[in-house]
């Protein structure tokens, strides 16, 4: 995972822009509490100051030039943070701890209105010098003298570094471990959108197996890729089924496609009478006749399980549909000598495809005409609930009954009778689409077909 | 009749024009929707056969176009799209019949015939008459040579459109359309079993069948052999 891809994600936006939000009130706080303290503490000093200067003028106007001179000295040596500093005319020390007066040299500020200036001195420390700063008021004193009072600023000036140097620590950690942070939390869900993407990519390119990685934390993102594998669960479906469909075609059209080759090749072998090569195109015509039902009957079952044929399902009267389907097949039944009875409860509506479920019906109606044996009797029944087709024919073993559900699935029994062994699948993918459960069931003897269909899906009262 | 079949599958209109030259009728083919639409608004046909896909100018729109032009001429639509709404669609666009692919030319040839037919008045004929047999669609009563015949509704109805569309072939596919409202094949030929009861009814006792099965393609309904 390359850095820039990193830097482009949604998530390192976000947590950017919290970063930046979170920086400013960090600096915003910091800055206030700096101003606050190193404001005080200048104040305090400028107190300080303002104090001695106020106490020795006022021993000046008491106790005269001399006095002060006296006092100056005494806390010249007490003191080890004031500085004094008396001078007469000319400049000339007459006290203080101050060598000299603090000149531009010295780098020593311009005194502002009120007398108070900034300057640095050199210090005596453990036998050698250092420079130290200091801040310092001038009192002028008569005409001539000239009293500075002020204070080493250094120790202050150092903690003022120091509270400085915190501060942009601070705020470098605050944005370094912020980045940090964001790049991590954005790796993290990069990481998992990445692994997202890599399924997607394998399953585009084929493996409709694979799913997409769940975390479990059943978050956004989890519930998203959740979503995605049941569609994916969905398609996989769906493509497995269109691939038997093409695969079962492709076999079941096969054999008589060869058939039909070799009798027009054996037809063209020898010379023939019209009449045979009419009795052979008749058969060639039958035969393609047979293959055209079997794909219909394929595209049919493939466009009902795909969800929903073209169209739109719409309300249909189901008992004239069952009403119908059974008046068509009561000639056929008669001729086999058997009695094919309706029980149809009256003005039934369904919600669906009336030429598909008719369809479906007339396939369960013509399976039981053709295996029930002569003499046998099949009813079909609609109430509600239930379509039914009972026959008395042999039925079907309990363990063949889900098999001969699939596509071209023909019972040995039956191999014989014309049939394409799609019959039933269709019936399954007609009765998925309109909601309803198929099942085949012993009517002692014989089959019972039932198509169960959800409650309410049918509407209207049986009279 | 003279026939314009509009369809761009070249070996498949070359199969249909032949077939339906050798049936009598004369036929012409345009391989693009445009080139339909210049030939059926100035050629005088007595029916179209267009394809529903078509270039430049699919079978649909061409269809609407031509009606909306005023052509009364009959239309069947081919097709490869068989649903019931794909043929919706088509008949609502203006098209009098829908055939999918793949077909049987017997089954072009009699729907084709069929149409010509139609734009006949006897549609709303009410009394029909084949030889000695006459129906009567108001009163729906049967009678062969004087005898009354007894038939079922659905039976009755089965007999209204074979003579509605006498001395022609009838395919099965047509009577599942249009006698039960079927668009797709049962399993078994069912019709064929209807139509020997209506056989047994109408013609048992009679020394001159007037219901006849045509070999491959169909049953027609005439007086003479």
């Amino acid at each position: 995972m390359q850095l820039p891809r990193l830097l482009l994600t949604t998530t390192f936006r976000l947590a950017l822009i919290y970063l930046g939000l979170f920086l400013i009130l960090v600096l915003f706080l910091l800055g206030f509490v700096y101003w606050t303290t190193s404001g005080v503490a200048d104040r305090q000093i400028d107190d300080t100051i303002e104090a001695e200067i106020t106490g020795l003028a006022e021993q000046y106007r008491l106790r005269g030039l001399g006095g002060l001179s006296d006092v100056v000295a005494e806390r010249s040596r007490n003191q080890r943070y004031s500085l004094y500093l008396l001078t007469g005319p000319g400049g000339f020390a007459l006290a203080g701890n101050l060598n000299a007066w603090p000149d531009a040299q010295s780098g020593a500020a311009k005194p502002d209105a009120a007398g108070w200036f900034d300057f640095s001195y050199r210090r005596p420390v453990a036998g050698d010098f250092e420079t130290h700063r200091a801040r310092a008021r001038h009192l002028l004193l008569g005409n001539d003298f000239d009293l500075l009072v002020g204070r080493d600023v250094e120790e202050r000036h150092r903690i003022d570094q120091v509270l400085r140097a915190s501060i942009a620590w601070a705020v470098a950690l605050t944005l370094g471990l912020g980045l940090l942070g964001g790049i991590v939390f954005s790796r993290n869900v990069l990481r998992r959108i990445e692994a997202i993407t890599r399924a997607s990519r394998d399953i585009m390119a084929g493996d409709l197996r694979r799913r997409l990685p769940r975390s479990g934390s059943d978050d956004e993102i989890d519930r998203l890729a959740g979503s995605l594998n049941d569609m994916l669960e969905e398609i996989e479906r769906l493509v497995t089924s269109m691939r038997e469909v093409t695969d079962n075609i492709a076999h079941d059209l096969r054999s008589p496609l060869t058939r039909l080759r070799n009798r027009i090749e054996v037809t063209l072998l020898k010379e023939a009478s019209p009449a045979e090569y009419r009795a052979a195109l008749d058969e060639t015509v039958s035969e393609v006749a047979g293959l055209l039902d079997t794909f219909n009957g394929l595209l049919a079952i493939a466009r009902a399980e795909a969800g929903r044929p073209e169209g739109t399902p719409e309300p249909f009267d189901l008992s004239a549909a069952v009403n119908d389907m059974v008046e068509l097949y009561a000639p056929v039944a008669e001729e086999k000598s058997l009695s094919l009875t309706g029980d149809v409860a009256a003005g039934l509506t369904l919600v669906g495809f009336r030429q598909l479920m008719s369809q479906a019906l007339g396939n369960l109606v013509d399976n039981a005409i053709k295996y029930t044996p002569e003499g046998g009797t099949i009813s079909v029944t609609l109430n509600r609930g239930e379509l039914i087709v009972a026959d008395s024919g042999p039925g079907i073993p309990e363990a063949d009954r889900d098999r001969v559900l699939d596509r071209f699935v023909r019972l040995e029994a039956s191999r014989n009778s014309p049939g394409s062994g799609l019959g039933l699948s269709l019936v399954r993918a007609v009765a998925r689409l309109h909601g309803a459960e198929l099942i085949l069931d012993d009517n002692h003897p014989g089959l019972r077909v039932i198509l169960r269909f959800a409650p309410d899906s049918i509407d209207g009262a049986p009279r | 009749m003279r026939i314009l079949v509009i369809e761009d599958d070249k070996k498949a209109a070359a199969y249909v024009v032949k077939g339906l030259a050798e049936s009598g009728h004369t036929a012409d083919h345009a391989a693009d929707g445009e080139d339909g639409f210049e030939m059926a608004g100035h050629g005088d046909y007595d029916v179209l056969v267009v394809d529903r896909m078509l270039p430049k100018l699919d079978g649909l729109t061409l269809v609407a176009r031509l009606r909306a032009d005023g052509l009364r001429t009959p239309i069947l639509f081919l097709s490869a799209l068989g649903e019931v709404d794909d043929r919706v669609k088509g008949l609502r666009a203006g098209g009098d019949d829908y055939l999918v692919k793949p077909y049987a030319f017997s089954e072009l040839l009699a729907r084709i015939e069929a149409l010509a037919r139609r734009s006949n008045p006897n549609d709303v004929e009410t009394r029909l008459k084949v030889g000695d047999l006459e129906l009567d669609v108001l009163t729906r009563r049967v009678i062969r040579a004087g005898q009354e015949v007894a038939l079922q509704p659905r039976e009755f109805r089965l007999l209204e459109y074979l003579m509605r569309n006498a001395g022609h072939v009838v395919t099965r596919t047509m009577l599942l359309e249009h006698v039960w409202d079927y668009h797709f094949d049962p399993q078994t030929n069912v019709i064929d079993v209807h139509i020997s009861r209506l056989r047994a009814k109408i013609d048992r006792d009679f020394s001159v069948p007037l219901l006849h099965t045509i070999r491959g393609a169909g049953y027609s309904l005439r007086a003479t052999a």
